[in-house]
């Protein structure tokens, strides 16, 4: 069996900041962006590793505003 | 790339009106996941509160119906009787069901109504700006109980699920929590299997979810997470109170 990657992608302007996916992470890619602000006026969660990401969805799972969307690929 | 996880058709495309890290939204989503997986979107009833939830009409993509302050039970019994074929929930916080609504929970469980109810218990008024409510815990902080709650005062915290267990009426009753990936997984599994039990026409169902209230708590979200672990999961136990007798 493969190693599992990855991808989270983020709508960033639906985002408030609140920081529950990043503290359910258990690789510990995520982070809030603070060097933009959105549409919201909060610093949006990014994925600051993202080639580390095992796409265990986890941070979609406890985000409360459905931001995230998680793909998953098998690596030979 | 297989899709693990994307929104959910049985939520609407409005962002949702609630403070940062406000479980309601993990809430919201887990009812909508369970009413498209069960192919119910079409034909569900909602029932929305009074309380941070008024809304909850403008982010369900099914039909909804607004009730007055902890008459949701009543309004979906209505619902249920002129439609049966329809599968009818409600979706309460602790103020709406646990306080003013209480009389109204409590004798749709005794009717045994075919209705799901989704209970949604911080333990606080949110929407109003973070008063005592029944479901407050002794020592808690709150606006109007600014030293804490006081048992000798106010009486000891209501437990709803265990109550409501108690009665013939109800035929599901579960109390979950939303604190962490894995007991979110689990409240999906409860909130999808109380609406089975409604669709095999069994009885009332109910299950009470352990939520969050950043703001009024004045502790960040992730604080929040752990507050509710540590104070409300040991008054508020977690699990399965009532199932129909087949399941056992």
């Amino acid at each position: 069996m493969g190693k599992a990657k990855g991808t989270v992608i983020f709508d960033s302007d639906a985002c408030k900041g609140c920081g529950l996916c990043i503290s359910v992470c258990p690789v510990n890619i995520l982070a809030l962006d603070t060097s933009s602000v959105n549409n919201k006026g909060y610093h949006p969660a990014t994925a600051i590793e993202p080639e580390k990401c095992i796409g265990c969805a986890n941070c979609a799972t406890i985000c409360p505003d459905t931001v995230i969307t998680v793909y998953r690929t098998m690596e030979e | 790339m297989a899709v693990v996880f994307q929104k959910t058709k049985g939520l609407t495309d409005k962002p949702f009106s609630y403070c940062p890290g406000c479980t309601h939204g993990i809430i919201h989503r887990l009812v909508a996941e369970s009413l498209e997986e069960l192919g119910l979107l079409d034909e569900v009833i909602g029932v929305a509160p009074v309380g941070c939830s008024v809304f909850a009409y403008e982010f369900f993509n099914c039909d909804m119906h607004e009730a007055a302050h902890g008459r949701a039970p009543a309004v979906a019994t209505g619902i249920k009787r002129v439609h049966p074929d329809h599968p009818v929930f409600t979706y309460q916080g602790d103020g709406d069901l646990a306080s003013i609504g209480t009389a109204e929970i409590v004798h749709v469980a005794h009717r045994g109504e075919k209705i799901t109810t989704i209970f949604v218990n911080n333990a606080i008024y949110g929407m109003t700006g973070g008063q005592m409510a029944p479901t407050t815990l002794v020592g808690q902080k709150a606006t109007t109980a600014p030293y804490g709650r006081d048992a000798a005062l106010c009486g000891n915290p209501i437990r709803i699920s265990e109550m409501l267990a108690t009665i013939d009426g109800a035929v599901f009753v579960e109390r979950v929590a939303v604190n962490t990936p894995a007991n979110i997984r689990k409240a999906k599994k409860a909130i999808k299997r109380a609406f089975e039990v409604q669709l095999q026409g069994l009885g009332f169902g109910i299950v009470e979810v352990l939520s969050t209230c950043p703001t009024n708590w004045g502790l960040t979200p992730v604080e929040s997470l752990e507050w509710l672990e540590k104070n409300m999961i040991p008054y508020y136990p977690l699990g399965n109170f009532k199932s129909p007798k087949e399941e056992k």
